[in-house]
């Protein structure tokens, strides 16, 4: 990757918006995908003949089925509040990050076929031809959106520029122009059942490979136990866990917690992935296709309760949508009725004395915590309002004796983005990625200097990946991102109970 | 699609330059593909090399970073088994940069 030159953004002194720099981004687009990456997910296989009409008619399919979306575009009244919210204009300062200028991609056909006003008179409304240069911009920009919804915390319609994004990325994909990085995980996913292609016999080997280490390094025996018949839980985690640094060291926490509270529980090679990509493409028909190999592995399995490992967008989608994708999940426990987080039931297990931590095993650490901007503007965690924001923190707090949080304005609801979420964690996007990270970046500098904070845990996979990469960037530690059931890992106390 | 020429040989290679046949790769193919990352390969690299294609040809994947680590360790001692010192040897990661000079497919997903 030698030949991607940018400069890392320097950190700015006020908290100001950045310069104006137009098309400054222009050149920033991902791989396209290639025929056999599109076609297994009933994609065409490239650019179709007529792809101008087809792009409007799935606009006018869309704005049928999703009235939401037809509101987002209908009520935008130009007042600004967006503009320097999103961590991608931060970060590099072209205008047309700003999410306004986003949405209006996309505004700008849909005034042009489905309004009167832009029907007569398109130049007096903004309203534009779905033209090759229209379908350029929308490429690289709908891919310069990780659909993190911070701006729709700030716009007082709410409009959301993730459905925007999404709706997008759909028509893009329905007239043969999908990205490489997603299409082929969605479609690895279809076959080997996670976005890694980690076959059984790997999955098999690595859990194998975890026993010996835990065993070796506590001298308990803790299982971590593949395709299991008959267990009560499946965790259904994202595939990272299995294989990239650190994100395996929290699913050895969530395998000590099970030990440790004696809940018999397996993974399935089946379905041993939760991500689900389908989201980040906007298609329906995907998601759910992905979500049944859930269900269907919990039949099989005959399990009683679903438990989601650390993972950003798969807990929106299991809090969100899985009842409705892969529903109903009367088979399950009535005790448990829905698929629980890992936090949910390792802050229970705190809660009632089922597992016992020593904070002091982490007193070599000052934690912080990144809110993942999908757990945090889409989903809740336990049963209070606000739950997604204190468990973690309660999680880490038992945990770790030494916490502070980062600026307000950076966190829970109106959290940053990790600069690499939502389908654009892939190399060939690194300088959005590094640019993306900024204001996440300048937040955990004030911590550092200001608390000695050492680590910063994460609960998503994606996370987790994007801050190893980027962080050496801005002259920190590859190191200093953890898993929060890595915090869990060290503090937990194994053995017999008192 | 693009190519490496090898000894007058043309292997094709993905955008990124991963090869796109895994039985195409050997050594020589294996040294252009360092030099064009700028990695001078000493014997640790190899051995990362080496690793990967054997666990690959077992398992039809990458090991997970942890699996190398501990190979490594066992083969050249504890000081150069962790994760840092991998990125030491594969600057822009083990699981991608080794994956890519032992002709591997990239490892996919959020890693």
């Amino acid at each position: 990757m030698a030949d991607q030159q940018f400069e890392t953004p320097a950190f700015r002194e006020l908290r100001d918006n950045p310069p104006i720099k137009e098309g400054v981004m222009d050149h920033s687009q991902p791989y396209v995908a290639k025929p056999e990456h599109n076609e297994p997910l009933g994609f065409p296989g490239e650019l179709v003949e007529n792809w101008e009409e087809k792009a409007v008619a799935k606009l006018g399919d869309l704005l049928e089925k999703n009235k939401a979306l037809r509101v987002y575009l209908d009520s935008c009244v130009k007042c600004g509040a967006c503009t320097d919210k999103c961590h991608y204009f931060i970060g590099t300062g072209d205008p047309k990050n700003m999410p306004v200028a986003r949405q209006d991609l996309l505004r700008s056909v849909y005034r042009r076929h489905f309004t009167t006003a832009g029907k007569l008179f398109p130049k007096l409304v903004g309203a534009k031809e779905m033209n090759k240069e229209m379908l350029d911009d929308w490429y690289k920009y709908f891919h310069q959106c990780s659909q993190c919804r911070r701006c729709a915390v700030f716009c007082p319609y709410g409009i959301d520029t993730a459905e925007i994004s999404m709706a997008a990325r759909d028509i893009m994909d329905h007239i043969g122009v999908g990205t490489k990085y997603s299409n082929e995980i969605i479609a690895k996913v279809h076959v080997i059942g996670n976005n890694l292609g980690l076959p059984q016999p790997a999955l098999v080997n690595t859990m194998e490979g975890l026993e010996e280490d835990v065993e070796e390094e506590t001298g308990v025996q803790v299982k971590f136990p593949v395709d299991q018949e008959g267990a009560d839980v499946l965790l259904i985690t994202p595939s990272a866990d299995f294989f990239a640094e650190p994100h395996v060291d929290g699913l050895i926490g969530y395998g000590k917690v099970f030990h440790q509270a004696g809940i018999n529980w397996t993974v399935s090679s089946y379905a041993s992935e939760a991500a689900n990509f389908a989201m980040f493409i906007g298609s329906y028909e995907q998601m759910h296709k992905i979500a049944n190999r859930i269900r269907k592995a919990a039949l099989d399995l005959g399990v009683k309760r679903i438990i989601f490992g650390e993972c950003g967008h798969a807990w929106r989608v299991a809090y969100a949508f899985l009842n409705t994708l892969a529903g109903p999940w009367d088979f399950l426990d009535p005790k448990y009725p829905r698929p629980q987080h890992i936090l949910e039931v390792t802050n229970e297990l705190i809660k009632t004395g089922g597992i016992t931590l020593d904070a002091s095993a982490n007193d070599d650490k000052v934690l912080t915590f990144h809110d993942s901007c999908n757990v945090a503007r889409a989903t809740r965690m336990g049963d209070v309002e606000g739950g997604q924001f204190t468990i973690p923190r309660e999680v880490i707090k038992a945990s770790v004796n030494k916490f502070v949080d980062m600026d307000p304005q950076t966190i829970c609801e109106k959290t940053f983005c990790c600069g690499g979420g939502g389908g654009l964690l892939t190399d060939d996007l690194i300088e959005l990625r590094v640019k993306g990270a900024l204001p996440r970046m300048e937040a955990l500098k004030d911590v550092v200097d200001n608390h000695g904070v050492t680590h910063m845990a994460a609960i998503c996979a994606i996370c987790k990946s994007q801050f190893s990469k980027v962080m050496p960037y801005y002259g920190f530690d590859m190191d200093m991102v953890v898993s929060v059931h890595q915090l869990v890992s060290e503090a937990i106390q194994l053995g017999t109970k008192e | 699609m693009a190519a490496y020429n090898v000894n007058g040989n043309d292997i094709e290679h993905d955008e990124e330059g991963y090869i796109t046949d895994v039985s195409q790769w050997n050594m020589d193919l294996a040294q252009i593909i360092a030099d064009a990352e700028g990695l001078d390969m000493t014997d640790e690299h190899w051995a990362v090399v080496n690793f990967l294609r054997e666990y690959y040809n077992e398992y039809q994947i990458a090991p997970a970073v942890r699996v190398l680590v501990k190979a490594i360790k066992k083969q050249f001692g504890p000081e150069k088994g962790s994760n840092k010192y991998l990125y030491e040897l594969f600057p822009y990661g083990p699981a991608k940069q080794a994956c890519k000079v032992a002709g591997l497919p990239k490892p996919t997903g959020c890693v």
